[in-house]
């Protein structure tokens, strides 16, 4: 029974901030919508016992990608009222379309359903919890898809740095082989003024 | 009860909303990337539930991967993002015409 209610809870509190992800008029709003939904697919996934994808959700769409969605919406000065002049055209052609894809999913799904293939009587959970049994599958069978998988990251984040950066000419950066260079008799001096002649620079 | 087809569901319809959030937001890449990301989100919920109700780790080591990539492609989406709106002062995807030579 609470189990029920808490899919319904996470599933409705999926959807509609999906739904207002792409409807809403400011991108920010969007982002914001979109952890929202975020949160509550990580909900579903604790449900179905996945706790460690569930936690990997909230970092990495929560903590990495949405706040890297708003830094650029904030960071960029876009006119996102002209961008928005196709949407009311798009509309009924574009429900359309997603309609006829929804029932394809869901009467391929049905079928699916209808087939020998799986009775849908879940397996007995496991002693171990859920991080320990994929993390032993991880670095035993999977080893060499996860570590191409850091690979991949690491492509990205140098792909990323190298497209973004620039050199800018017009900072005064510190020029450590100038500082390096410098010797002490060129920097200081050491002189015995007499007594009432001063110093001459 | 909640059985494997609820969840599998849930996924299509999130599925089918980043499709349509693609088709609706045809000139705004920053929304575009959004709806890819609940596209992926959508695949992921699949796999997971698939995973929980087939007694396999397996689909939750690939939700992992997809997740990698999800994370990969949406650096360097907003890098590319960046770099244009730099050029071109609007991310407009009407816009984006240099390459054709």
């Amino acid at each position: 029974m609470i189990a029920s209610i808490a899919f319904y809870l996470f599933a409705t509190l999926t959807i509609a901030p999906a739904v207002a992800v792409i409807f809403a008029r400011n991108p920010v709003h969007s982002v914001l919508w979109l952890i929202l939904a975020f949160f509550n697919a990580a909900g579903l996934m604790l449900l179905l016992g996945a706790e460690f994808i569930a936690m990997l959700v909230v970092i990495v769409y929560v903590g990495a990608v949405a706040v890297l969605f708003l830094f650029v919406v904030m960071m960029l000065d876009i006119d996102f009222a002209s961008l928005r002049s196709g949407f009311t055209k798009n509309l009924p052609f574009g429900i359309i379309i997603a309609l006829v894809l929804l029932a394809e999913i869901i009467i391929a799904v049905s079928a699916w359903r209808a087939g020998p293939a799986l009775s849908g009587q879940q397996v007995a959970a496991t002693t171990q919890p859920n991080i320990v049994a994929l993390g032993q599958l991880l670095y035993s069978r999977y080893l060499f898809p996860f570590e191409i998988a850091g690979l991949i990251l690491l492509v990205a984040m140098v792909g990323a740095i190298v497209l973004t950066h620039r050199s800018r000419r017009d900072t005064r950066p510190q020029k450590i082989w100038k500082q390096v260079a410098r010797r002490p008799d060129e920097a200081i001096k050491v002189t015995n003024p007499g007594v009432g002649e001063g110093m001459k620079l | 009860m909640i059985g494997l087809s609820h969840y599998l569901t849930v996924a299509a319809i999130l599925f089918t909303i980043g499709v349509l959030g693609i088709f609706l937001n045809r000139r705004n890449v920053i929304l575009m990337l959004m709806a890819i990301e609940l596209i992926l989100l959508a695949v992921n919920i699949n796999l997971v539930a698939f995973s929980a109700y087939l007694g396999d780790l397996t689909g939750q080591v690939l939700a992992m991967f997809v997740l990698t990539v999800a994370a990969a492609e949406a650096a360097i989406g907003l890098a590319i993002l960046v770099i244009f709106f730099r050029r071109r002062g609007s991310i407009a995807v009407d816009d984006a015409t240099r390459m054709r030579g």
